[in-house]
């Protein structure tokens, strides 16, 4: 009975993410329109998207590859296990330990990887430059984002997430300096991660600027629905990610009622549409930065990330 | 009963034996080809069979050996333990593969006679190495196998950049050969106890385990590719013939390993904690360095070597982690960190040969190593590519593969690190650790660029009209290697265990026992600290693309149209327009190669009116080749120009030196306290 209870929380969560993945990317557009004073795409929008997307007909490059058409769905498929991995509502979930949070960041540099290969592969321009900023861009943010780890796992003494989303949530945290560090360099690097202003515009098409569009500029039609679909669950990913390590009130243990589930839920929810809002704030009041200073911006993450996990190796002997 | 190590001696012995047969029957190409490979992949793969037999059985007790060969009074000592059964068992699976490859790739060689006798005889100096047990041993197999493979190096010797290889390989090799026997010498002690049984009882005072630490980290750094010792290796591993180049990249690097674990691990004792931050700084600094070098790279096969230069930095990391912790007495630890260089050391014979393969067979259907001549090789060798692809993912450590694993191993070792009392060390391994994520992201990097390049895109010369799939024994061993990436990624539980007689001889202690843990996961401390499962994420990966291939199938439009690439309204059909190697990474280049290779780039624009086209000039400086083996080139010719004319002297003037000299050594003696 307790191992249904697991694996129907379980195939809940990998449904929930699925279906609140482009609510939230739909509700950060919704709320950064009203704040420019525009009315806005509906909520709905992003679901919209992807039904028209999969109606359309695949327009392929004349030399794109078989690789170039089994991409898409191998970058929904790591993407979806990996926001899938991270605790949302519940900690403690059946296959939680499949995958630390470091395994958790290699498979989203998996997705990665592929993604800038399916960019190269029908050999234009602006698929290489897609792909030359990006991995430019994740050579950065990939160590930060492991110093980061390194910093929660020192600090909790585990990687496994729902063992320092616990810890976390426990008062024998405090509040240390090296966390805030972490949390500040997290969010640069989820910033940069998914294609947001300062570093890149998810809404441009204008060649210079941009990184993520580029890449996918071959796309269209069901395997531009997979990859929309990938990176509006990349989001929601870090959302997820930020609000379990450093807000982690809400969060179901493993073995509560059913009950807790549904609270666990809301609260998640609503922990979505604050960091939703944030998000929506921050873009609107920032200018998107050229293409050569995100180095410095993901360089002060990196940095960041260093000196916290630093001075937590310091710390521990004092 | 015959002994483990007299049974692959007598191997030993046949792969010598096919060296000669070589040479005898090199006057008939195709057959002898054939015949050589074969012999050697039987050789390889019947050692295979005795050490798997040793594994299963009992892979702890030693098996010894003792030939009346070598010094008169001494004999030459073989021994066969648990370090040196992994070894082996890298060394002659490689050497298996590389044979398996070579019967397809042989028959291209345009002068089979400079590599057939020199193959055989380059993978019995290197299984001679791992079963040595006395100094005299170990140096003479160790030259040998520098020889047999400068022999190898050299095969097409006639082209400029292969003969310079050559010469500042034999140099190098010199050099490194030098520094281990002074090691070597410096841990028998005055009374000249040669065998390793004897170094391992006497237990070296912290002075002699000083010079011993620096003289391996010269001796083995320098064959195993550390920072600044590396020069030779991006020249000379590519020069050989591709399934050589595997080899050495593959598998003699990892002698190098076994040298140095060898000595520092099983001979020295107990090492001390400062030991182990040297290897560590040295480590970082390969693997940072190994990588951007390869990035900066546009020949495939120099790529792949310098990416090795990388993964010799990883393996160091780890091996000085092993130190640090062994050195603070935390055994289990040391038992995680040793395991994830061995997992490495594993890992890395199988994707480098694997894409020193795949290197191969792009070079032999197109005559190219340049990627900036190739492109679109996807289509015209589907399933090359395809392993090729294999091979890259594994190698950018990316899950569900191998690469990934002991990567993981090693950040898990990183993270045991605050527990170290001593502050050198409370610094260094985060730093160190940020440097293995670092090189971890810009190897992901460097292997988009490599595929991409080379397999994606669109034809970027005529090399590639005519190109094909390689022949099916090259294809045999590629796709075994990529079933191994994946096997090992997906079941390194296997590995871990395997690896655990290893550690306890080394450590005397070891990872807890993985393949009883549930579901295949493989837990280095605790389950609730950390935990990875391959096999989970290689299925979860699979069901949840399955999934969508089936959702999308079932209900989205199943319409496609082919059409010409969007180019902004304006078609480009000039296959140049595409990103290159160069541009590619350029933007990596501007982030770290400003620093690091005092990269610059010009512009030169004509004036207005001037019809001549503008010019991009990029500079880029090997700034360790210049800073410090250029000084040194300098200085030698300087000195030996300065006393060249010490040659010309009279007889007397000879006399009078000699006689100068006796009284000076007298002196010395004398005075000497």
């Amino acid at each position: 009975m307790a191992l249904i209870l697991e694996l129907t929380v379980q195939a809940a969560q990998m449904m929930l993410v699925l279906l609140l993945a482009p609510l939230l990317t739909g509700f950060i557009r919704k709320v950064r329109a009203r704040l420019l004073r525009r009315q806005g795409p509906p909520l709905i929008q992003p679901y919209r998207d992807l039904l028209r997307l999969m109606r359309k007909e695949v327009v392929l490059a004349d030399n794109a590859s078989w690789l170039f058409r089994v991409i898409p769905y191998l970058i929904f498929a790591a993407t979806w296990v990996a926001a899938a991995l991270v605790p949302t509502f519940a900690t403690g979930l059946e296959f939680s330990w499949t995958a630390d949070l470091i395994a958790i960041v290699a498979l989203l540099g998996s997705a990665r990887f592929f993604l800038a290969l399916a960019a190269m592969d029908v050999g234009t321009s602006f698929g290489g430059i897609g792909a030359s900023r990006e991995v430019m861009i994740a050579s950065l943010a990939e160590p930060a984002m492991l110093l980061i780890v390194f910093s929660l796992a020192l600090v909790a003494g585990a990687t496994q997430l729902s063992t320092v989303a616990a810890f976390m949530g426990s008062p024998q945290v405090g509040l240390r300096v090296s966390l805030g560090m972490s949390l500040i360099a997290l969010v640069m690097v989820a910033i940069a991660e998914n294609a947001r202003v300062p570093v890149d515009n998810p809404a441009t098409h204008l060649e210079l600027t941009m990184v993520h569009e580029a890449m996918v500029l071959e796309y269209s039609g069901r395997h531009l629905a997979m990859i929309d679909f990938a990176a509006f669950l990349k989001l929601l990913l870090y959302v997820s990610l930020i609000s379990c390590v450093f807000v982690p009130w809400g969060l179901v243990t493993a073995g509560a009622g059913p009950w807790s589930y549904v609270l666990g839920v809301v609260f998640y929810i609503c922990k979505l549409a604050a960091s939703g809002v944030l998000l929506a704030l921050f873009e609107t009041a920032i200018a998107k930065m050229r293409v050569f200073r995100v180095p410095d911006f993901l360089g002060a993450a990196l940095m960041l990330a260093l000196l916290g996990t630093l001075l937590l190796f310091v710390s521990r002997s004092l | 009963m015959i002994s483990d190590a007299a049974v692959l001696l007598w191997g030993v012995a046949s792969l010598l034996g096919t060296a000669v047969l070589a040479i005898a029957v090199n006057r008939t190409p195709g057959s002898g080809t054939r015949l050589v490979y074969g012999l050697t992949l039987g050789i390889s793969v019947a050692a295979l069979l005795v050490l798997a037999g040793r594994v299963l059985e009992d892979p702890v007790t030693p098996s010894t050996a003792v030939l009346p060969v070598g010094l008169p009074w001494i004999g030459a000592h073989f021994r066969l333990d648990a370090l040196s059964t992994f070894f082996l068992g890298v060394i002659d699976f490689g050497g298996a593969m590389a044979s398996l490859y070579g019967l397809g790739y042989g028959s291209h060689e345009p002068s089979p006679h400079r590599v057939l006798p020199f193959f055989p005889a380059f993978l019995a100096g290197m299984n001679l190495v791992v079963l040595a047990d006395d100094a005299f041993t170990f140096l003479l197999s160790w030259e040998f196998m520098s020889l047999s493979s400068w022999a190898l190096v050299i095969v097409h010797h006639r082209e400029r950049e292969n003969a310079r290889a050559g010469y500042i390989y034999l140099v190098m090799a010199s050099f490194g050969t030098l520094a281990l026997l002074l090691a070597l010498g410096l841990l028998s002690g005055p009374g000249g106890n040669y065998t390793f049984e004897a170094m391992r009882a006497a237990g070296p005072t912290p002075l002699v385990a000083t010079f011993v630490l620096a003289l391996m980290l010269l001796g083995a750094g320098s064959k195993a590719g550390l920072v600044p010792l590396h020069v030779w290796l991006p020249l000379a591993h590519p020069a050989a013939p591709s399934h050589v180049s595997a080899l050495m990249s593959g598998v003699m690097t990892k002698v190098a390993v076994y040298g140095f674990i060898r000595v520092i691990f099983d001979l020295l004792g107990e090492p001390t904690w400062w030991s182990s931050i040297i290897v560590l700084f040295f480590g970082g600094l390969t693997a940072v360095l190994g990588i951007l070098y390869a990035l900066m790279e546009k020949d495939l096969k120099r790529l792949l070597a310098y990416s090795t230069i990388e993964n010799i930095g990883v393996i160091f990391v780890s091996l000085g982690l092993a130190l640090a912790f062994k050195a603070n007495a935390m055994p289990s630890a040391a038992a995680l960190a040793l395991t994830a260089a061995l997992f490495h050391a594993l890992n890395h014979s199988f994707f480098k040969s694997l894409l020193f393969f795949g290197a191969g067979a792009v070079l032999t259907a197109t005559g190219e190593r340049d990627m900036e001549k190739l492109g679109g090789l996807i289509h015209r060798m589907p399933q090359t590519s395809f392993v090729f692809l294999v091979g890259c993912v594994a190698i950018s450590s990316l899950p569900p593969f191998n690469g990934f694993v002991s990567e993981w191993l090693a950040f898990q070792a990183v993270l045991q690190s605050p527990d170290l009392p001593q502050w050198g060390l409370k610094v260094m391994v985060p730093a160190v650790g940020g440097l293995l994520a670092l090189s971890a992201a810009l190897a992901a990097a460097c292997f988009v660029k490599a595929f991409g390049i080379t397999f994606l895109g669109r034809p970027r010369s005529s090399a590639v009209e005519h190109a094909h799939d390689a022949d099916r024994y090259s294809l045999a061993a590629m796709f075994i290697l990529a079933v191994l990436c994946l096997l090992a990624g997906i079941l390194p539980g296997l590995v871990i265990d395997g690896l655990s007689p290893v550690t306890l001889s080394l450590i005397g202690s070891r990872m807890p026992v993985q393949m009883a843990q549930p579901w295949l996961s493989i837990v280095p401390i605790a389950a609730s600290r950390s935990s990875y499962n391959g096999l989970l994420v290689f299925v979860f990966i699979a069901i949840s693309a399955s999934a969508a291939v089936y959702v999308i199938h079932r209900f989205a439009s199943h319409a496609l149209r082919r059409g010409p690439a969007w180019g902004c309204g304006f078609a480009d059909g000039v296959a140049g327009s595409q990103y290159t190697g160069v541009s590619f990474a350029q933007p990596i280049r501007r982030v770290f190669g400003t620093f690091v290779f005092r990269a610059t780039e010009r512009v030169e624009m004509p004036a207005p009116g001037e019809t001549r086209p503008a010019r991009f000039n990029l500079e880029v400086h090997d700034v360790i080749w210049e800073t410090l083996y250029l000084p040194i080139g300098k200085a030698l010719d300087f000195a030996t120009d300065h006393l060249n004319h010490l040659q010309f002297l009279t007889i007397r003037r000879y006399l009078t030196l000699v006689f100068l000299f006796l009284i000076v050594l007298l002196l010395v003696l004398a005075l000497w306290p």
